[in-house]
């Protein structure tokens, strides 16, 4: 019978087949585990370049936290500090000639030979360093600013003068990568950046506990400085890149909000509006340095606005971060399931209405997330900031949007390409823990905002 | 063969705890048949939720085995037992003992590859790769090493197209894409994929279901040629269907097999008043 | 202060109004005894746009003339000899501005600047009063007008629900003019330069050395585009070589073979790498990649520098890592669980459900995914700018310092710049150069993706 063969031969090819199987089984089994541990290997170096490169940060960032300080008494010597009492605005003095007068009389002050009293200072614990001839060297174990601290102190309350006060100078920034060992000891006395006494002193003031490892405030209360490495500092790059954010919230949060609900809610879908997504989804991928040049070009040359100015920067920082909040607030509405909406019109709102008071309230979590993940990526980026003069050196907070200021990666920028590698290696790595910090604080408000406000229908 | 035998005669179950919480009626067949695969107390569970109690029941070699029931009654979940596509499901567990040919295929040293080259699968909704047709057809032989010369698999290709009734339909577009033909001929294109790595069974998980009355007669026509060669066991929420093609029926509820037998003995006289209902339409 | 007392003004003044609509439309209403078309709070929102609308344009206009208006009139005061030095004109007019607010100024004012301050004060003073009449004035004309338009039939609703849409429209509006406004600028800018240089030249030359910019001499230096090109090319290849195999086989274990609990850890931390600032990538290569690239070549015999294209490129694409491995895990989780169930039930492995099912299908968006990551790569600036080692030339070999398209705009258009020298505007025709590569590769890459999505949707 026909089909009794067809099943024998069947049956028989099914024989062959099964061992023909079995016998590349095992091969496959193998070639199966090496794909998987290929898969996770791949994850494993993702994680493990994730630690690699948050490990190579902290490690030389952290200790840029803790910086050498002299907690020295200074004894504010009237022989020393020579000067009349401060001015008061006469009658009939004109405002600015009292600000030129008080200006003349800092200036006094600041010239006053605080190097001097510094070196008493010292010398109490190191009598060799009493000697008039080593003044600056001696003066260079202390940051180049010192000078003004004291003469700030002095400013504040005249009443000082003959007294002994404790005073807690930061140190010089060698003198801080001599103690922390960030530089060869063993080097020829030409390539290193203290005097051979400078290195004894240092060292000496150490093992006595007048030098200190303390918290380096100066990162967070002090503006960037040329002469003084050592007390260089955020705070203007901060209030500036604070300003910036205050202009991107305040510019492309809403626009980009308003963008997103015109184009999901009320857009015809005609060929207009297709344009204007692909637009945006272009947009969104255009490398940031492209909005770099379109600021340079328009804000400054076209429009005649100042350079370095967080206006500026602002502006182009939310034209750059638009796209973002566009998008993510679109997938926010989109969220929503449209049986809110069909419910709102079928019990007569408008369109408006039904956006405005049921389907936005929803959405509202979604598009806060997005925001505040945009916020976060303008706070990093750098190169367009480049391009609008934000890398010049700006050593003051600024007061207003149109100030010269600098930003937090700027400041990283300008910090890393800092002659003072020894020092300002570990410098530049601390405020990137400081950027890194603020941007993962604003992370995790996304994330708890997006587990916070879960779904609720 | 006893016409009502329960479940608890089965000792050496290695599931402890769940039962067919109902005494399956088995109607006795009039041919005999020979038994490709033993199902003993087979339950399978998702996460905490069983949603297959305990069934028993023996699928004869080279005949087609219906299962038929209400949605939700655990027969798909069954079937896909027997290739052990459970297993791709994440907190899905299998108790039990399933033998075809005296091994157990929920053993789990038991290999699922070996296994599912010899339990092929076709699913509800066509699924052809989107490569051609040829490709699609030559993927099984290639992964498990069946042929690789040229001339074997052109062989396979046209052997399997042609059982599958669609040769004289693609055999001049065998390299265009398979996701371009009918739903009619893509269903058929997957059973000649799952044809052409020669299994001895071929599970069937309600192939008609989309597809339209006339493609679904060809379909049906191909499953009734294709059970000289190989058992086939299908599931099918048409009773029209299984009437017409399958030569055992078994009716399942709520993860229960209340019912199996003869096909025609089913549809014609069926004990239990659930299977009853369920057959004159009263529920489904 | 002055601030926020006049904000508070003018928002007291605005509620009055509102509810001043809002009664008038209830009155209305209650006189004819007809139904009103709107709710009350929209014909007080009515009044509200009717009374601010115009102010505010009063006021907009007002502050873009006055400071120029001021400046004619102070200068009208100058002697010649004043006028014409531009520089003496400006101190000299803010010293009649600081006078004029009551700061007085160092010195003695001459007889004229006296005079000119007396009559900006005058001039400020009429302008204020001016303004202030003139925004009441148009404030309640404007809240009149529209008074007398409420009437039960009058549609408030769908007029605020225009202007409403306008605002939405003029929003969406934004980001397509910022395409227009890189296109203009950048285009604008380029073509300036091209009139110094010629656009074979640049394009074709295949040396960079633009020298120092001296206006009105511009063309002397070489523009040639291919160096760099060929650079940004090279560190792209690297990156991609880098980040394509470990990201797309992250995102393959990710969706295939990782469980719950695995993704839920694995995925946000892979995706940390996306959301750190390009600038920390650029110190980690300057810092620690580099180097240790640099000593591991020592160790094996290989003269790599520390700041090169294999260095910048590793770098690079261990950014992009995150990036690839998202979007193609977004792509393979899109293939229809039906081809894999296909592909086991016929008892292929896994991984042969991957590489010849999974992947081929997820083929067109991975290439799609891929693109994209390329177009980042390309764009990006941070990275080669610290790591690339900035040296513009022709050279195949990957160890060596190189110089790319971004990291040449932020060189030309950093320091000293002018907008007449073709060695500033030369950044314009670069950024022209790079937004119409990355422009080219979204727009396939996104098309590509769309179709993608479309065709399993």
């Amino acid at each position: 019978m026909a089909t009794t063969t067809t099943a024998t031969e069947a049956m028989s090819e099914k024989k062959s087949n099964r061992d023909l199987v079995q016998a590349k089984l095992a091969k496959r089994h193998r070639s199966e585990t090496t794909f998987r541990a290929v898969g996770l290997g791949a994850i494993l170096i993702g994680i493990a370049l994730v630690f690699v490169l948050f490990g190579s940060i902290l490690y030389k960032g952290v200790p840029a936290f803790w910086q050498a300080t002299l907690h020295l008494e200074i004894n504010f010597d009237p022989e020393v500090i020579d000067i009349d009492p401060r001015p008061v605005q006469q009658p009939g003095q004109s405002a600015a000639e009292h600000l030129d007068n008080v200006n003349a009389w800092i200036r006094g002050l600041r010239r006053a030979r605080f190097d001097r009293l510094v070196q008493s200072a010292i010398a109490a614990e190191i009598p060799a360093a009493g000697d008039p001839s080593e003044t600056r060297n001696v003066y260079g174990l202390v940051n180049a600013n010192a000078r003004y601290e004291l003469a700030a102190l002095v400013e504040a309350d005249p009443s000082i003068i003959g007294t002994t006060v404790p005073v807690a100078l930061v140190a010089n920034e060698n003198v801080d990568t001599w103690l922390k060992g960030n530089i060869d000891r063993d080097l020829p006395q030409r390539m290193q950046q203290l005097s051979p006494e400078q290195q004894e002193w240092a060292d000496a003031l150490y093992d006595r506990g007048v030098i200190e490892m303390n918290f380096a405030s100066s990162i967070f209360t002090n503006v960037d400085s040329r002469s003084s490495g050592a007390t260089a500092g955020l705070l203007g790059a901060m209030v500036g890149s604070v300003m910036m954010m205050l202009i991107v919230m305040t510019v492309a949060v809403p626009v980009g909000v308003m963008a997103a609900i015109y184009l999901e809610e009320f857009a015809p879908k005609n060929r207009l509006t297709d344009l204007i997504e692909v637009n945006i989804n272009n947009l969104a991928a255009v490398p940031s340095i492209v909005f770099g040049l379109l600021g340079a070009a328009v804000f400054i040359n076209f429009l005649g606005l100042p350079l370095s100015a967080p206006l500026v920067g602002g502006l182009v920082l939310s034209l750059m971060t638009l796209p973002t909040v566009i998008i993510a607030s679109r997938a926010a509405l989109r969220a929503v399931p449209p049986s809110i909406r069909q419910a709102a019109l079928g019990i007569g709102a408008s369109p408006t209405q039904a956006m405005f008071h049921h389907t936005l309230p929803l959405a509202v979590p979604g598009m806060l997330t997005g925001a505040i993940i945009g916020v976060a990526q303008a706070l990093g980026e750098t190169a367009p900031l480049l391009l609008i003069g934000m890398n010049a050196f700006v050593a003051s907070v600024p007061s207003t949007p149109l100030d010269q200021a600098s930003a937090l990666p700027v400041q990283i920028y300008l910090w890393q390409g800092n002659e003072n590698r020894n020092f300002f290696e570990s410098r530049t790595a601390a405020a990137i823990l400081v950027l890194l910090g603020v941007m993962i604080t604003l992370n995790a408000l996304a994330i708890l905002m997006r587990h916070r406000f879960e779904r609720r229908w | 063969m006893a016409a009502v035998d329960t479940a608890v005669e089965a000792p050496k179950t290695k599931n402890p705890h769940a039962h067919n919480r109902f005494a399956t009626i088995r109607r006795p067949d009039p041919v005999a048949r020979e038994t490709k695969i033993e199902a003993k107390d087979v339950s399978v569970i998702y996460g905490t939720k069983e949603a297959v109690h305990g069934v028993s029941i023996d699928i004869p070699a080279q005949a087609v085995t219906a299962f038929i029931g209400p949605s939700g009654c655990g027969k798909s979940t069954f079937l896909r037992c027997f290739n052990r596509m459970n297993d791709t499901i994440p907190g899905c567990r299998v108790l039990g003992q399933l033998n075809m040919d005296g091994e157990d295929l929920n053993d789990h040293a038991l290999d699922v590859v070996l296994l599912r080259a010899r339990v092929g699968m076709v699913f509800q909704k066509p699924n052809p790769f989107p490569k051609s047709i040829y490709e699609n057809i030559v993927y099984g032989p290639r992964i498990h090493g069946l042929a690789s010369k040229k001339a074997d698999l052109d062989e396979i290709v046209e052997r399997s197209l042609a059982r599958a009734g669609l040769w004289n339909e693609v055999k001049d577009r065998l390299h265009e894409p398979g996701t371009g033909l009918s739903g009619g001929q893509q269903q058929r294109l997957c059973i000649a994929r799952a044809i052409a790595v020669s299994p001895e069974v071929i599970l069937m998980d309600e192939p008609c279901s989309a597809l339209d009355p006339i493609a679904t007669g060809t379909v049906e026509e191909l499953i009734h040629e294709l059970k000289q060669n190989y058992t086939i066991i299908i599931v099918t929420h048409s009773m029209s269907q299984a009437q017409r093609v399958s030569d055992r029926t078994a009716y399942f509820h709520l993860g229960d097999l209340v019912e199996e037998g003869p096909t025609k003995t089913i549809f014609e006289d069926p004990q239990e008043p659930r299977t009853k209902d369920y057959i004159s339409g009263v529920f489904g | 202060m002055n601030t926020f007392i006049t904000l508070a003004i003018v928002l007291i003044a605005l509620s009055f109004v509102y509810t001043w609509g809002a009664a008038a439309s209830r009155r209305v209403a209650s006189q004819t005894g007809e139904k009103l078309h709107s709710r009350p709070p929209y014909y007080g929102l009515y009044l509200v746009l009717w009374c601010a609308i115009p102010a505010a344009i009063i006021f907009i206009v007002y502050s873009l003339i006055t400071p120029t208006i001021e400046t004619v009139i102070i200068q009208s005061y100058f002697p010649q000899e004043v006028l014409n030095d531009a520089a003496e004109l400006a101190n000299q007019t803010r010293q009649v501005e600081s006078i004029a607010g009551g700061f007085g100024m160092f010195g003695e004012p001459a007889p004229y600047q006296v005079q000119a301050a007396a009559a900006l004060k005058n001039v400020e003073w009429i302008g204020k009063m001016a303004l202030v009449a003139l925004i009441a004035v148009a404030a309640v004309a404007g809240t009149l007008v529209a008074r007398t338009r409420i009437s039960p039939e009058f549609r408030a609703r769908n007029r605020i629900e225009t202007a409403i849409e306008m605002l939405l429209i003029t929003c969406s509006a934004i980001a397509v003019l910022t395409t227009v406004g890189i296109v203009l600028s950048v285009l604008g800018e380029a073509v300036r330069f091209f009139t110094f240089v010629n656009p074979i030249d640049f394009f074709l030359g295949t040396s960079w050395n633009p020298r120092f910019s001296t206006t009105g001499h511009g063309g002397q230096g070489d523009f040639g585009l291919l160096p760099l090109l060929w650079g940004t090319l090279m560190i792209t290849i690297i990156a991609m070589i880098v980040a394509v195999p470990i990201g797309l086989m992250a995102a393959v274990y990710l969706s295939e073979y990782a469980g719950p609990k695995f993704r839920f850890v694995a995925k946000p931390m892979l995706e940390v790498l996306a959301g750190i600032p390009t600038i920390v990538y650029g110190i980690f290569a300057a810092f620690t990649v580099g180097p240790f690239l640099s000593t591991m070549g020592d160790a094996v015999g290989l003269d790599i520098n520390a700041t090169s294209a294999f260095t910048a490129g590793i770098v690079m694409g261990i950014m992009i890592i995150p990036f690839v491995s998202s979007l193609s895990d977004d792509i393979i989780s899109q293939v229809p669980q039906s081809l894999r169930d296909g592909s086991y039930g016929l008892g292929a492995t896994r991984s042969e459900t991957i590489r010849r099912v999974i992947l081929p299908a997820a083929l067109p968006g991975i290439v799609g995914a891929f693109l994209l990551a390329v177009s980042r790569a390309i764009g990006e600036t941070m990275i080669v700018v610290l790591a690339a080692g900035n040296s513009p030339v022709l050279t195949a070999n990957p160890f060596e310092a190189v110089s790319t398209v971004t990291v040449t705009i932020v060189n030309q258009l950093t320091g000293d710049t002018d907008f007449a020298s073709p060695q500033s505007l030369v950044a314009f025709a670069l950024g022209l150069t790079l937004f119409v590569i990355t422009l080219c590769l979204n727009v396939v890459a996104i098309y590509i993706v769309r179709k993608y999505r479309e065709q399993y949707e």
